[in-house]
């Protein structure tokens, strides 16, 4: 009766209430997009667009809005251009295809049982394919290059390489203009062949419409009247052309070129043919320079104009340099970047005043977003609320704190604000455009990463908008190679610190970029956090691991150290890696924020693979690949050290470095074999056909084979200690529970010790009477060994409850922030190795339930979380689950304990190895992984616990696609790219297309285009 | 069976001559060919007939090939009966003066020999070379078997290969490549899993069971189709400790026919017939059904009782009692055993404890619950 009971109520709980609605979701993309490749900005709106190799669109405005759209293609998007005010865009892809975006209502979503109206999302509205012209020129003659999309939003020009430009009516049914110039008396230096050379830059007169000036790359620039078809003026540039940009007033334009000048043209009427510029400068000159690619030129009221350009630097000594220089009277500076410059654009105040100074400079580059303040003098650097370069240095681990404390938010929002006074401005974020209607978060939500340079970054993950809060560097904890005096906090963030070169260029460091680590041994392997007491774990590759608290006043002291030697009772192995890091042997100073307390070295130095912290026993735990330590850092002594090391494996001896080495010889290696490569193909040019074919087959690759063998106690790194955890429970016997410490290896061992902590589990301290009055260190005893019979890798312990709930969380229980847990019943205890999920009794270690996963599936376990999920009916049901992540990327949820499957979703794919590496979930159901270098995918399991987007821009237009439209448009899309393959009938399909949509044919008759000057 | 032997006389057709020898006396009786009953009443008959009616018997018979087999079942009683050519010689010994060493090839002629010589020749010598002892079937530990012979068709091999507590390694590899499967659409190229390599002196290879190119169908009954080579690998070393794998034998000349079906026709019936085995392949260890019905010809040299496949899975826990030490001495007491380690202790451990290494050993252990008490 009771198990009919119990069944009922799971099965109406999982198959009715969440389950059903609990579904795997892809929510929000976090960081920097990676690979960007366009940049476009909607004065109007207010709202960015980035464009990246990938073929993704992210619409960016103010922080938490945000739209993404993917192209069916996975092309390089080259273009961005927003038809400002109408929430539309025209992308350019690099396969020649145009496509139109558009924000559309989205359908109603619940979203935490809220309804949300006017939601906007990105749309894909049509796609145009450019066709070569079959028979007369090469397809490279209508690539496009340049776009120009002229202010009354209604004409698209198209600028292509073959020199023509081509008119596109963007609203009413399309007849298009194409315009080939002949012009008789141009000398033969401006021609390519019959044509005029690659379009390189179209641009819109800013006073008058319907005039615009082309720019072909042999220099010569042409002013084009279209209400006339006629070209007004010529001018005859000296200098390959790169931009081309109008003055405000339209009596002047500039036009950068190849060899890094720029010359000020003036246009007046009444001359045709203009030989001479204004002016012509090389900024960086007289030496060769390198090409000023884009040129901006803003007339302020003050007077004096600001002058932008990315490039221009001297080739041989800055050729290197990724540099945007912004100059307006005396004032030059030299921006010096980490990365390429993708493109830039100013953002003027939001009042459409002609005369506006530009308030701010937005500069996209290869890895990050850097925005400088014009307005304030200096132009410092503002900090950007989105696109935060996650991966400024590579991240190596990640951990997720939900639910922070009030408290400990403030304080870290605190230190955050006390590092950032010094370097940026204060001025408001000048991309404003959009709303966002996501519900303030009801929780705030900590993701910590670590990196490569040794620091660990604290983000708000709390919204859609991953900003960052908190920087920690654990460098200056150390020596490290650097120099001393070098403040190892924030070397390249920070404009105060920049010597005053005097030298010219007049660089300036800006962006904080910056792959390159100062020592590999920095890098943080593992970070836990206890949000309760501010006690924070830091591990990193050296085999350091670093406690550390909150601390809000500045201080200098000198950090305890203790080391422990994992190898202690064995002999006849030595290390052949890193040296472990020194520690500084000066108090040094120490910003407000986290500040050390103690460090422990673990010897031999080997990268640290586990980390446990306990703070309300005051315990840390840690794992190398030789073996685990226990240590008290209250008392700063070492509790244990149990090594695990199996005697054979002598790999585990070889450290990182070691495999470095061997790295580089394969490496040397594979040069070798291409340079073999290439003499032999040499001769093989030669050789008969009959010796190739041999050839040919001694290269060709042995079938793929794989050994079936049980694993043996002795497979290499079997030791590699893979988690460590804590808990208060019953480990040797049934009546008293104690604190206890778990270890997991490699080759499927659990070591279980009973911990003696002074004041904690009374009960046995009463048991041993006086002994334990002398006794005030910490003490651990083996309690079990259990060796799992499939020698898997022990991937998680985790002890639950006699309610089969997972543990709470340390000083959760005791300040009452979570149901205490159930110590009356039996507890048990869930091993989750690469092949099998078992959950053991306790005291007494005997198999409960178990199940294979990989004997049946054939997957293994990577990754294993306990989530909870909240119910979204009842407000104060929740379940706890047990999710899994497998090596095929899929992730499995298991019913605690029964350890019964209940659903599968395929999350990731197979062949991320670095996605499903960093993939971390958090307690509610939501996890991250990051599907490039820079950038977290946030997904949700969760059906209550969503953070995506939900964002609305005021536009003018209807929001809503009308079906019918849609429909329309969609099915003469088909005819048209289905038709324009084979005959030009199409083209008379154009005039009972009925509705928005531009068409574009570019086979017209030339009677059109044909014009003689 | 017996073609090649003499045509069997008129007599024999319907009675069997029995000589029975128990010590020095010799019996002479007759049983019915065509109704031979079953081996308990035979056993009680031959306690009758020698007038030993409390005396436990090892009973055994020479064969046409001169080897003497044992007779303790129904099977290889009537097996016994059904080749009596005509004469039925049997031996018959007391159970505690048995030695184990006496069935077996050649052990008639072998045994004579030892008498002769043991009279006439070197009597010291043989002393010393005792005979090599051939245990009974149930003492052999099962080192491989095929099963499911019945519901399997007969180009398909289901091979059981039992590691447990062995020093010789598995000794095989797999490859992806592709297979020919017929199909409604006709013939179609298939992604499959082959055998690619097998280790001399290995397991797969010392049984003869499996060979290079066999295609591999099923690992412990659940189907690798549209599994990567990778995940196969995964679930194969997953089972490693009772790995059941069904093949497609790129030899299909050895096949057993099966009786049912029309023989010699095993091997065209191929690969279509995969139906009859797929309804049990999911959490698919049918050999308890399956080895109940398993027809008397099958190899099968272990007692039913131990298909269990989870008795191989039991996790080893070690229990460190005691009070409460410091660790750093606790530490090297109470290693895991299984693990052999550097240590001084390790001789006085051992001496102690059984080395649970073994899978003898393991057995034992896991009878007390699975807990061992240092």
């Amino acid at each position: 009766m009771l198990s009919l009971f119990k069944y009922l109520q799971t099965s109406q709980f999982l198959g009715g209430e969440t389950l059903k609605q609990l579904m795997f979701m892809l929510t929000v993309e976090h960081g920097f997009p990676h690979q960007p490749s366009a940049l476009a900005f909607d004065p109007k709106l207010q709202l960015m667009a980035i464009g990246t190799k990938s073929g993704a669109i992210k619409i960016y405005g103010a922080p938490g809005v945000e739209f993404t759209g993917l192209h069916n293609d996975t092309t390089a998007v080259t273009q961005i251009h927003f038809l400002p005010g109408q929430g539309r865009l025209l992308s350019l892809l690099d396969d020649n295809t145009i496509h139109l975006w558009e924000l559309v209502a989205g359908p109603l979503r619940e979203v935490g049982g809220v309804k949300k109206e006017g939601v906007v999302s990105l749309q894909e509205v049509n796609t145009y394919n450019l066709p070569g012209r079959p028979g007369i020129e090469s397809c490279s003659a209508t690539r496009v290059t340049v776009l120009l999309l002229l202010k009354s939003c209604d004409l698209l020009c198209v600028g292509t390489e073959g020199g023509g430009v081509y008119f596109l009516e963007v609203y009413r049914c399309g007849i298009m203009d194409n315009v080939c110039f002949h012009f008789p008396s141009l000398p033969d230096d401006y021609r390519c062949g019959k044509s005029l050379g690659p379009v390189e830059a179209l641009q819109e007169h800013p006073q008058q419409s319907g005039k615009i000036l082309i720019g072909y790359s042999r220099g010569l620039v042409v002013l084009w009247d279209l209400s006339i078809r006629h070209a007004e003026q010529l001018f005859l540039g000296k200098q390959q052309l790169e931009s081309l940009v109008w003055e405000r007033s339209g009596n002047l334009f500039v036009c950068s070129h190849n060899d890094g000048g720029y010359s000020v043209w003036a246009v007046t009427s009444g001359s045709t043919c203009n030989h001479q510029p204004v002016s012509s400068t090389i900024p960086y000159g007289p030496f060769p320079c390198k090409a000023i690619s884009k040129i901006l030129w803003r007339t302020t009221q003050a007077g004096s104009p600001v002058l932008l350009y990315s490039g221009g630097m001297p080739r041989a000594s800055y050729g290197d340099r990724h540099c945007l220089t912004i100059q307006q009277d005396k004032d030059h500076v030299t921006l010096d970047f980490t990365s390429r410059v993708i493109d830039f654009f100013t953002v003027h105040s939001v009042d459409i005043n002609p005369l506006s100074p530009p308030s701010a400079v937005v500069v996209l580059l290869e890895e990050e977003l850097v925005v400088i303040d014009l307005q304030t003098p200096g132009w410092p650097s503002m900090p950007t609320p989105y696109l935060a370069p996650l991966h400024s240095s590579a991240i190596t681990c990640s951990c997720h704190i939900s639910s922070v404390p009030p408290k400990l938010w403030e304080r870290l929002v605190n230190a955050g604000k006390a590092q950032q006074s010094r370097q940026h401005t204060h001025r408001s974020w000048p991309i404003c455009g959009g709303k966002n209607l996501a519900p303030p978060p009801k929780q705030q939500e900590l993701l910590l990463t670590g990196h490569e340079d040794g620091t660990v970054r604290f983000w708000d993950a709390s919204g859609v908008a991953l900003t960052p809060l908190y920087k920690l560097s654990t460098a200056n904890v150390f020596h490290t190679d650097c120099d001393p005096s070098d403040d190892p906090q924030d070397p390249s963030n920070d404009p105060d610190m920049q010597q005053e070169e005097e030298e010219w260029p007049p660089f300036r460091k800006v962006g904080c970029f910056d792959p390159y680590s100062d020592d590999p041994r920095l890098g943080i392997q593992k970070i836990s956090l206890c949000k309760y007491s501010n006690k924070l774990v830091v591990a990193g590759t050296a085999g350091q691991v670093i406690v550390l608290g909150l601390s809000d006043e500045r201080s200098d002291h000198l950090v305890d150290v203790s080391v422990v030697d994992l190898l202690y009772d064995r002999e006849g192995f030595t290390w052949k890696g890193h040296d472990r890091l020194e520690p500084r042997s000066k108090p040094a100073p120490f910003p407000p924020g986290f500040q050390p307390l103690v460090v422990v070295q673990c010897l031999p130095p080997a990268s640290v693979t586990a980390v446990a912290l306990h703070a309300e026993w005051n315990l840390i735990a840690f794992g190398t690949s030789h073996g685990f330590g226990l240590f008290d850092y209250h008392r700063r002594n070492a509790v244990l050290a149990r090594c695990t090391l199996h005697p054979n494996d002598s790999l585990a001896m070889e450290g990182p470095l070691s495999r470095v080495k061997s790295l580089k010889k394969s490496l040397r290696q594979s040069f070798r074999r291409i340079r073999k490569s290439r003499v032999s193909g040499k001769k093989r040019t030669i050789t008969t056909p009959t010796s190739k074919v041999r050839d040919s087959e001694q290269e060709e690759v042995a079938p793929v084979q794989r050994r079936i063998e049980p694993r043996s106690a002795d497979d290499s790194l079997s030791g590699v200690v893979r988690c460590v955890c804590f808990a208060d429970t019953f480990l040797r016997d049934g009546t008293h529970h104690g604190p206890t410490l778990w270890a997991g290896t490699n080759s499927g061992s659990v070591y279980a010790y009973a911990l003696e902590v002074p004041g904690v589990g009374s009960g046995r301290v009463c048991e041993r009477g006086g002994a334990s009055e002398s006794s005030v260190c910490v003490e651990a005893v083996l309690g079990k060994e259990i060796q799992l019979m499939h020698r898997a890798p022990v991937v998680s312990i985790c002890v639950l409850d006699g309610r089969g709930k997972p543990l709470p969380d340390p000083y959760e229980a005791s300040q009452d922030l979570a149901i205490a847990p159930d110590m009356t019943n039996a507890h048990s205890v869930l091993i989750a190795s690469e092949e099998q999920l078992k959950v053991f009794s306790l005291p007494k270690v005997s198999a409960k339930t178990k199940f294979k996963l990989t004997a049946h599936e054939g997957c293994r376990v990577r990754k294993v979380a306990m989530v909870v999920f909240s119910s979204t009916a009842q407000e104060d049901y929740s379940e706890h689950t047990l999710v899994c992540l497998t090596n095929l990327g899929d992730m499995h949820l298991f019913s605690i304990p029964a350890l019964r499957p209940q659903v599968r979703y395929d999350c990731i794919r197979k062949e991320d190895i670095s996605g499903i590496a960093s993939c971390v979930f958090t307690r509610n159901g939501q996890g991250f992984y990051l599907i490039s270098p820079s950038e977290y995918e946030r997904f949700s399991l969760s059906a209550k616990v969503l953070t995506e987007p939900l964002c609305f821009v005021q536009l003018d237009r209807p929001l809503e696609p009308t079906p019918t439209r849609s429909g329309h448009t969609h099915t003469h899309t088909h005819t048209h790219t289905h038709t324009h393959t084979h005959t030009h009938t199409h083209f008379f399909l154009l005039p009972f297309s009925p509705f928005f949509f531009f068409l574009l044919s570019l086979i017209l008759p030339l009677h059109h285009s044909l014009f003689f000057l | 069976m017996n073609k090649n032997h003499r045509v069997p006389s008129s007599r024999s057709l319907n009675a069997v001559e029995v000589k029975s020898k128990f010590g020095a006396e010799f019996r002479r009786f007759s049983l019915e060919r065509s109704k031979p009953g079953r081996f308990d009443e035979f056993y009680g008959l031959l306690q009758h007939v020698h007038r030993i009616p409390n005396v436990e018997l090892l009973v055994g018979y020479a064969d046409v090939h001169g080897d003497l087999l044992p007779i303790n079942n129904d099977d290889n009683y009537h097996k016994a009966i059904s080749t009596a050519n005509p004469l039925l010689r049997l031996f018959l010994q007391r159970k505690e003066e048995a030695d184990h060493g006496t069935f077996g090839t050649d052990s008639l002629t072998r045994k004579k020999n030892t008498v002769l010589s043991a009279v006439l020749l070197r009597p010291d010598h043989n002393k010393k070379k005792p005979p090599v002892i051939i245990s009974l079937p149930k003492d052999f530990r099962p080192v491989s078997s095929i099963i499911d012979v019945d519901i399997l068709p007969e180009t398909h091999r289901r091979v059981r290969l039992y590691k447990h507590g062995q020093e010789k390694p598995l000794g095989f590899y797999i490859r992806d490549g592709s297979s020919v499967r017929v199909t409604p659409q006709g013939l179609e190229k298939v992604p499959g899993i082959f055998i690619s390599r097998l280790v001399p002196g290995g397991l797969a290879e010392s049984t003869g069971l499996l060979a290079v190119n066999d295609e591999v169908l099923e690992v412990n009954g659940i189907e690798v189709a549209g599994k990567s080579l990778d995940q196969v690998t995964d679930m194969m070393i997953a089972n490693s400790h009772n790995l059941i794998i069904t093949v497609k034998p790129a030899n299909q000349r050895n096949n057993i026919v099966r009786s049912g079906v029309g023989g010699g026709g095993g091997a065209a019936s191929g690969s279509s017939g995969r139906s009859s085995d797929s309804g049990a392949s999911y959490y698919g260890y049918s050999s308890h059904s399956a080895a109940a019905s398993i027809p008397p010809h099958i190899i099968q040299n272990f007692p039913v009782g131990e298909l269990e496949s989870d008795e191989d899975e039991e996790d080893l826990v070690i229990e460190a009692g005691g009070e409460a030490e410091p660790i750093r001495h606790v530490a090297s007491n109470h290693s895991m055993s299984s693990l052999p380690r550097y240590e001084p202790h390790l001789n006085l451990r051992t001496a102690t404890t059984p080395s649970p290494d073994r899978a003898m050993e393991r057995g034992s252990l896991e009878e007390d619950g699975t807990v061992i008490t240092l």
